[in-house]
């Protein structure tokens, strides 16, 4: 930090002003959107549905957007009684 | 047939009983027949604004519900014979309002009152959804801060895809109330200017309400501050904002913050 930062206060509003306008940008193009973390939940439940007993608590379907790339990361619980053993993550 | 006007904003804590009551006491000012309707079930406050709180007899699930009728539930105020509210219940249960319910009332008060005001509760839920569901336009109340203007954009897709007007392909009219404005903060670059809000936004403006004192003082009172301290700054630019409301068309003024040469000497920020 220099001297002359001293005196230069520094203003948050430009910086509130960047973040919300990169925010709004990417959250109103993704309202536009149908949700797509829901569609998949439910696609993926129907396909486990077809082979096992699942209850939808199971099933965690969650999205980590990144800047260049974003992770989809499923998660399910399939109890020991079910009769087919699988484990899947991702 | 009246107007029905939804006062929102999706975050908590901005002022839309605040500005529910000064709006709608200023429309009242003017002859107009104004209801007031708080739509935050298990949380009124708009009674407590009023200075109502202790009249409530009757609220709006009593109508909905049919154990009451609308004109017992309606509480005239005291001070201005054209302005009544209807008070929300204290119920816990979440599905006291219907949407069948709401869109019966709402359509009754139209026909008698000139303006319906819609004081949301904050959220993005069913109740705030249900009242902004009948409405013709919206007030957006927003503070010049991050959490806010967010979650007014949110409110705002909400506005113009899950009210009936939005539905029925028609245009519901929104506008911009920025509530606890601080002026020279603004001009130091502490905080987002009224251009940033609205650039951000892109919803017209109706009013810019100057972070006052006088507010909290006519919330302690129980008096909208446009009723007991018209001519506060906060009052002046409610009172302007709702003239606005009426389809004036008066230029908006970024409020100027009066301060003495002492408080400047002393660095003193002016309430």
């Amino acid at each position: 930090m220099s001297i002359l930062d001293l005196f230069k206060r520094r203003t948050s509003a430009p910086v509130a002003r960047e973040r919300l306008q990169v925010l709004l940008a990417y959250e109103r193009r993704s309202r536009a959107q149908p949700d797509l973390v829901s569609i998949l939940r439910e696609e993926i439940m129907a396909v486990i549905a077809k082979h096992v007993q699942i209850d939808q608590d199971y099933l965690q379907v969650s999205m980590d957007r990144g800047e260049t790339m974003s992770t989809l990361e499923i998660d399910i619980q399939i109890p020991n009684k079910s009769p087919v053993p699988l484990a899947m993550a991702g | 047939m009246g107007k029905v006007v939804v006062v929102t904003s999706g975050k908590g804590g901005v002022g839309k009983t605040t500005s529910t009551a000064a709006l709608g006491a200023a429309v009242a000012k003017t002859g107009k027949k104004v209801a007031l309707v708080d739509f935050d079930v298990g949380l009124r406050n708009l009674d407590l604004i009023m200075g109502a709180e202790r009249r409530v007899v009757f609220d709006l699930v009593n109508v909905i519900q049919g154990t009451a009728k609308l004109s017992q539930a309606l509480i005239r105020d005291k001070r201005l014979e054209t302005l009544y509210l209807l008070p929300a219940s204290q119920t816990r249960d979440k599905d006291a309002l219907t949407e069948e319910g709401v869109e019966e009332v709402i359509g009754r008060l139209r026909q008698v009152f000139d303006y319906v005001f819609c004081d949301s509760p904050a959220g993005i839920e069913r109740g705030a959804q249900l009242a902004m569901r009948f409405a013709d336009e919206a007030v957006i109340v927003t503070n010049p801060e991050v959490s806010s203007v967010r979650d007014s954009d949110r409110i705002i897709g909400l506005l113009d895809a899950r009210t009936m007007r939005a539905e029925q392909g028609e245009h519901i009219a929104k506008h911009v109330l920025v509530t606890r404005y601080d002026a020279a903060r603004a001009a130091r670059g502490e905080m987002l200017s009224i251009d940033d809000v609205l650039e951000i936004l892109s919803v017209p403006l109706i009013g810019i309400i100057p972070e006052s004192q006088d507010v909290l003082r006519a919330s302690n009172l129980g008096a909208p501050v446009t009723l007991s301290e018209p001519i506060n700054a906060a009052a002046k630019a409610y009172l302007e904002a709702a003239r606005r409301l009426e389809g004036e068309d008066l230029p908006v003024v970024v409020p100027f913050e009066r301060k003495g040469f002492l408080d400047r000497l002393l660095g003193r920020r002016a309430a």
